[in-house]
């Protein structure tokens, strides 16, 4: 099937001459690359709202006003301003106090390296193996519903829709889980820890 | 407390903004009038 796809050059030209339906059209075919580039930078489902909506106010002020020059590039434009308001937001909220140093006070008393050392992070990754050979072991309803709420992030509200199962036997089968891995665990004396 | 060794597997859920985000824009988009005198633009913005 031809992909009859308006240019989003055409709609912006729509728009600006009073289309006010090919300002939707644009939103909806750039709305997930926007948001999405806003919320990995803020990793924040409001803040990352707030942001998309500032970016748009801009827009529409911008398109509006006739001073955006058409050049063919409407969605890195959009980025553009996105991306400005971002580094605002950074700008405002992460404003450092400044701290000089002294005889007294030296500044990495208040100052820390959180990331984990290399071996720390090997540790890390072998307890994540170690684990996953241990959630294989279990028997396979506990293990599914096991990988849903802990790997997937999922409510057992959903576990139980999709597994066709009530609520109760979801959390039932996570409780059994839970325990048999620690059975597991005890009996192999394995040591999970970092 | 429980200690947590899973991780969250990467996410590749589609992002949107909330509905009410988009609708809003919307709204804003038709309120807005952008007027030009003498190299002065004004915004007016109907209830």
């Amino acid at each position: 099937m031809a992909n009859l796809q308006i240019p989003d050059a055409l709609l912006v030209k729509n728009y600006v001459e009073g289309n006010e339906s090919a300002l939707s059209t644009l939103i909806k075919r750039h709305e997930s690359k926007i948001y999405g580039f806003i919320y990995s930078k803020i990793a924040d489902k409001d803040i990352s709202n707030d942001i998309f909506q500032d970016t748009f106010i801009k827009v529409i002020k911008t398109l509006k006003s006739n001073s955006y020059n058409e050049e063919g590039k409407f969605l890195p434009w959009v980025m553009r301003i996105s991306h400005n308001l971002i580094v605002d937001h950074y700008r405002k909220t992460k404003k450092m106090p400044m701290y000089r140093e002294t005889e007294e006070f030296s500044i990495f008393s208040i100052m820390s390296d959180d990331t984990l050392t290399i071996e720390n992070k090997m540790i890390v990754d072998q307890v994540e193996v170690d684990l996953k050979k241990l959630i294989e072991e279990l028997p396979n309803d506990q293990k599914e519903v096991l990988v849903m709420r802990m790997y997937q992030d999922m409510s057992f509200k959903e576990i139980s829709e999709v597994t066709g199962v009530s609520i109760n036997t979801a959390l039932g089968r996570m409780r059994y889980a839970l325990m048999n891995i620690r059975k597991i665990i005890e009996k192999h004396q394995i040591i999970l820890t970092n | 407390m429980a200690k947590i060794y899973s991780k969250k597997a990467a996410v590749t859920t589609n992002l949107k903004p909330n509905k009410e985000v988009v609708s809003f824009i919307l709204s804003y988009s038709q309120a807005l009038t952008v007027v030009k005198i003498n190299e002065k633009s004004f915004e007016i913005i109907a209830n």
